[in-house]
């Protein structure tokens, strides 16, 4: 009894290990060509050519970063406090790699006899899970920041941490609307709704605006790229960082661009569900193949859309962004959240 | 009881700490990935260091005292708003998760919370708690 028990949990384990595996690689080869495209759809808005000199197109330049940052020389300033100055880093990229557990990738796939579900953990609290996680990147920026012992970097990792609490307050509120709708916090039974009938932007148009908003400003992206911003603060927060604690914090942006365009893509926009198509008629296989795409070219749009924004609009002021987060943005959400909820009272008629 | 149950019904995938297995797994890949990448960089990186590049950065000056001073009091009070405000949208959650079965009665409730939460909310802004501009 006692073997059967364990080799079966061998088989998940190995099943999990294998699919984390591919999951992070995947997330960090995105990530890595996420900064190759930003690159090229700057160029292209610019009308430049952009990065062409590494491999064909300039394919290549991507990994030629990485490496020069890996080997590049590390300094640790003789005046920061050298356990949170590497600590600083380390918190905010494995937090950024530990949030794309909770998404579902895709249905199921049947391999080797077994069924492996496309989701590291379907736990029932999925979406809180994120907001937990992400946040914990707020402490990788704070904690950098002081530890450097810049005046530069600590203003700049002041701002940022506000900036992100704050907007996390409009974020929780946007999402409670949808939770009604959906009466479920698990990602996977979200999605299997959105499969079954309309996506969850038909409903929550408003609830989507401001979710999205609040995305730009929690990945620190223009226009609310206030923590680096370059012609006030030098470099931002990670000013005194080198090799790879510097590739790690702009890696750890450019995974949180991935994982909240996933997330976005998940919530409103039906995840892996393809449009007028309908699942069941193809095999499992097939049908997970094709939802993984379907996931993906959301995803594409959504990065594109962050560096369409980043190249067309230019950065708020602080005081602006403060105001425009608790001053609009809370009292925006909290009125659709009331607006939703009496709305399904109403339409269920009791 | 009563409480239990509510907290209860937010389960809709399966109830077991087994789901939360697989993170574990995620947590040791994350950060073994991570240390071994920071420690591989730390390694083979040359090592030239000078103590004028150990300075901390000050736009090219000389560096003057050091960054341990006071801040601005605004960032704190964001932060102590935050955790106050943060807690009662964390209620909301159980609320929308059994919003259907708590009907127009449910309802009517959570807008006297809400009621509650503008009151203070109104009342931080009236008090100029987030005016940044002097």
């Amino acid at each position: 009894m006692n073997t059967i028990l364990l080799a079966f949990d061998l088989a998940l384990f190995l099943e999990k290990l294998i699919l984390i595996a591919v999951i992070i690689f995947a997330s960090l080869g995105i990530a890595l060509y996420t900064t190759f495209a930003e690159r090229k759809v700057a160029a292209l808005l610019q009308d430049r050519s952009g990065p062409n000199r590494v491999g064909p197109f300039g394919l290549f330049q991507p990994f030629a970063d990485g490496l020069k940052l890996l080997m590049k020389e590390e300094i640790i300033p003789n005046t920061s406090n050298k356990f949170l100055f590497i600590l600083g880093p380390f918190m905010a990229m494995t937090a950024a790699l530990m949030t794309c557990a909770v998404i579902p990738w895709g249905n199921q796939v049947e391999m080797f006899g077994r069924t492996i579900q496309l989701q590291i953990a379907d736990i029932n609290i999925g979406v809180l899970y994120v907001f937990g996680v992400v946040s914990l990147g707020v402490y990788g920026m704070l904690i950098g920041g002081w530890a450097s012992n810049n005046k530069f970097s600590l203003m700049a990792a002041l701002r940022g941490a506000s900036q992100a609490i704050s907007y996390e307050l409009a974020m929780g509120l946007s999402l409670i609307a949808l939770l009604m709708l959906t009466g479920s916090l698990s990602m996977k039974t979200i999605v299997e709704q959105q499969m079954d009938s309309y996506w969850n932007i038909l409903y929550q148009p408003l609830g989507f605006l401001i979710f999205i908003i609040c995305v730009f400003a929690e990945c620190n992206r223009t226009p609310f790229d206030l923590p680096e911003a370059e012609n006030e603060l030098n470099f931002g927060y990670h000013q005194e960082y080198s090799s790879m604690k510097l590739g790690f914090y702009l890696f750890a942006e450019y995974i949180h661009m991935f994982i909240g365009s996933a997330v976005m893509s998940t919530l409103y926009f039906g995840g892996y569900d393809v449009p007028f198509l309908d699942e069941s008629t193809l095999s499992s296989n097939v049908a997970a193949l094709v939802g993984i795409a379907s996931l993906m070219a959301k995803i594409v749009f959504f990065l594109f859309l962050f560096m369409w924004v980043r190249w067309t609009i230019p950065r708020f002021r602080y005081d602006q962004l403060m105001n425009l987060g608790w001053k609009s943005l809370i009292p925006l959400a909290l009125f659709n959240m009331l607006l939703t909820g009496a709305l399904i009272l109403a339409k269920s008629g009791l | 009881m009563l409480w239990t149950n509510f907290l209860m019904n937010v389960s809709t995938a399966s109830n077991t700490a087994v789901d939360y297995f697989p993170i574990g797994i995620q947590l040791i890949f994350a950060v073994g990935f991570v240390a071994t990448m920071i420690g591989v960089s730390a390694l083979i990186g040359p090592k030239r260091q000078t103590s004028d590049k150990l300075q901390s950065f000050e736009s090219g000056i000389e560096s003057v005292g050091n960054a341990r001073q006071p801040m601005a009091i605004k960032y704190f009070l964001v932060a102590i708003l935050f955790v106050l405000f943060d807690v009662e949208v964390i209620f909301f959650y159980p609320y929308a998760i059994n919003f259907r079965d708590l009907g127009w009665n449910g309802f009517f409730a959570v807008l006297m919370f809400v009621s509650l939460f503008l009151a203070g909310f109104i009342y931080i802004i009236k008090k100029g708690a987030l005016k940044w501009e002097d």
